[in-house]
């Protein structure tokens, strides 16, 4: 699975701005003594961002750009919207509708499990062996994907694979109704093994900053621990809980490796489309579909990030 | 303004709370605060005010022990059902509701009918001057703010006893003066039972009917911010309420004698011998400063005709309303000194000293003698 997108932070904590002694005003006749602010000259350090801006450059903000612009000329270069009109054509809108089912399902039910789990994990000691040891896992199993973990479903829920065929001698046949492992549903359970840790790993802060004092105060007013968990911490959590689902959308909707090599034939979702468009460029019968298409995910990924940061935003606020 | 409440008398008896960590955060803690009354529970970190408060509150289990609200047993009840109000040291206003919404929180637990619920919380956001802030969210107001909505919240309910967990520690300083001279206002008006913790001895003996200084679980002394002052029962109180200076004394014969000055027991009982004399500051009286003219009334008063000790200063400092100067004696010892700000010792000036009061306490010699704050 090839991961488009960083994890974001999910640091709530208020950091105090750092002051700009370059910008500030000297005022009054002070201000020309010694003990004005120094105006700062750019640093070196500045240097360090090289790689990673040029990194972001060429693999992001080029091939951005690029697929954009293709997705607006045809093959002698002259603009075009029909390109983008063929996004509404049956057969693109139902790989979106797939690509749509497969996130929207993997998300629901990784960010439900998530949350089970770290409430689960709140119940631990913060500085415990199995808290820091789940966290770890889910860093790493977040991450988790492509051709190895397609490979690890394969060799155990493959017609061949090792549970399958046990299965199957004790008579019980999981393909019965087909091999669905390589079809759409078959990316469900590939997808939630890291769609679940990165629930985990996004939700947990919100959990952990939920401050002892808001259930003790509940409990001072008269309240249940139901009354807590219904009227102050479930709507608390609601902005995090959202804005990580719409991070494991996100996730699962950009995700391409772990489907390509699952799914061989067909273009289900939309990753493997821009595959076949890039390809073959048959998508349709037109040659810069894969832009077309590319355009599409980027409208709905931009989409995505906008409300996961409107949501972190209130998120912050709420937990000064 | 809200409806007065009915204080209830709150006891603990023989509290006990152990944590397992080798000493008792509680030990036999025996307290018994009158309906109405404002108790402040002062000491330093880590002498049990604290889970001592959050015991009453439910917050804590206690290992053994009986705690009490108007005479019923509430040990074991959870703390939903215990009929408190509390306040607590970091701002725990729900950041999802704004003031208002926050104030109706314990009346919504209570099924309030809505109108009423919302007549009550408005009433009582105006009750700590936030009239106009009910439609603000925790982040929009300010700390002192924040402990005023939560002061209200705690109210709305009209408990039977309001705990208040260092509230004001947070606050800067004039805040935290003007707060805490609300809370008594309105704790009178109400009536309501008040078990307030805190560190700041200035705070509790400002605002509390009576003071309990607490350590390692148990409470020194209780009594009126004016009986600690002047007649603490033991060193530790002395050192902990007020500027006490630490000075080599004899005792002999129902007084004590300081760098040849006798000065009366309060405790006659002390065995003879020499001592640790605690003696405020307030009661030392500068003569003969060359910086202005000597402070208090005592310079024509009975001090006058007291034996007169001679000491360098080594600095003073402006207060305010006062001065704080420190001297030193011919043995080495420093003395602090409190005095009139028309009174300007420079550091180095020799001056003379005289005492005008009585030592509040007197301990057996044991540690070196040194001005203790």
């Amino acid at each position: 699975m090839t991961k488009t997108l960083a994890t974001p932070s999910t640091d709530t904590s208020v950091a105090a701005r750092p002051t700009r002694p370059g910008r500030q005003r000297p005022s009054g006749p002070a201000s020309a003594t010694s003990v004005a602010p120094r105006r700062r000259r750019p640093s070196l350090a500045v240097l360090g961002l090289t790689p990673f801006a040029l990194y972001v450059l060429l693999f992001l903000a080029i091939p951005s750009v690029l697929a954009i612009t293709t997705g607006f000329v045809d093959k002698k270069g002259i603009f075009t919207l029909e390109n983008v009109a063929a996004l509404f054509s049956p057969q693109i809108l139902g790989t979106f509708l797939s690509s749509f089912w497969v996130s929207g399902v993997t998300a629901v039910v990784g960010a439900i499990v998530g949350a089970l789990v770290c409430y689960a994990l709140l119940g631990t000691r913060p500085d415990g062996a199995l808290r820091s040891s789940i966290n770890s896992a889910s860093s790493v199993l977040a991450q988790f994907g492509g051709v190895m973990l397609a490979f690890a479903f394969i060799a155990t829920i493959g017609v061949q694979g090792l549970i399958t065929v046990t299965l199957q001698n004790l008579g019980v046949n999981i393909y019965a109704d087909g091999v669905w492992l390589y079809q759409v549903p078959g990316l469900l359970l590939p997808y939630l093994y890291f769609q679940v840790p990165l629930m985990v790993i996004t939700f947990m802060p919100a959990l952990e900053g939920l401050k002892p004092q808001w259930a003790e105060a509940n409990a001072t007013l008269g309240g249940s621990r139901l009354t807590f968990w219904v009227r102050v911490a479930g709507p608390i959590l609601a902005p995090s809980f959202f804005g990580s689902l719409l991070l494991l959308f996100a996730n699962a909707f950009s995700s391409y490796a772990t489907a390509a090599a699952l799914i061989s034939q067909g273009a289900q979702i939309v990753p493997l489309q821009i595959r076949s468009a890039l390809i073959s460029e048959t998508v349709l019968g037109r040659s810069n579909m894969a832009g077309a298409l590319a355009l599409g995910m980027i409208v709905v990924m931009v989409v995505l990030m906008f409300g996961y940061s409107l949501l972190q935003s209130k998120t912050a606020r709420w937990q000064r | 303004m809200a409806a007065p409440t009915s204080g209830a008398s709150v006891e603990l008896a023989d509290v006990v709370k152990d944590y397992g960590t080798g000493s008792l955060a509680l030990d036999s803690l025996s307290l018994h605060a009158q309906p109405g009354e404002f108790v402040a529970l002062l000491g330093p970190s880590g002498c049990g005010k604290t889970t001592a408060l959050r015991s009453v509150a439910g917050l804590e289990s206690v290992t053994s022990g009986r705690i009490s609200i108007d005479g019923y047993d509430v040990t074991t009840q959870p703390t939903n059902k215990r009929d408190l109000g509390m306040v607590f040291q970091s701002y725990s206003l729900f950041p999802h509701l704004d003031a208002l919404a926050n104030v109706e929180f314990g009346l919504r637990m209570r099924k309030v009918p809505t109108d009423e619920r919302r007549e009550r919380a408005l009433e009582s956001l105006e009750m700590v001057g936030l009239g106009g802030f009910g439609k603000r969210f925790a982040h929009q107001l300010s700390g002192g703010q924040q402990q005023r909505v939560a002061l209200a919240r705690a109210l709305v309910t009209r408990p039977r006893v309001l705990l208040l967990d260092e509230p004001l520690s947070a606050l800067d300083a004039k805040v935290r003066v003007q707060l805490r001279e609300e809370i008594r206002r309105i704790q009178t008006e109400l009536g309501i039972t008040t078990l307030f913790v805190t560190h700041d001895q200035e705070e509790a003996l400002a605002v509390a009917d009576r003071v309990a200084v607490m350590r390692a679980g148990r409470i020194e002394q209780i009594g009126t911010p004016e009986s600690l002052y002047t007649q603490p029962a033991t060193t530790f109180v002395a050192e902990f309420v007020g500027l006490s200076n630490r000075l080599p004394g004899l005792v002999s014969g129902g007084f004590v004698e300081v760098y040849g000055v006798e000065l009366p027991l309060l405790d006659p009982t002390v065995a003879k011998g020499p001592a640790t004399v605690y003696l405020r500051p307030e009661d030392v009286e500068i003569v003969g400063c060359a910086g202005g003219a000597a402070g208090g009334a005592g310079a024509a008063g009975s001090g006058l005709l007291t034996p007169q000790i001679r000491g360098t200063v080594v600095s003073s400092s402006f207060l305010g309303s006062i001065r704080r100067s420190t001297v030193r004696l011919p043995d080495g010892e420093l003395i602090a000194v409190q005095h009139g700000v028309s009174v300007k010792p420079a550091s180095g000036e020799n001056v003379s000293l005289r005492f005008t009061g009585a030592c509040v306490s007197v301990s057996p010699r044991e540690a070196p003698s040194s001005v203790a704050a």
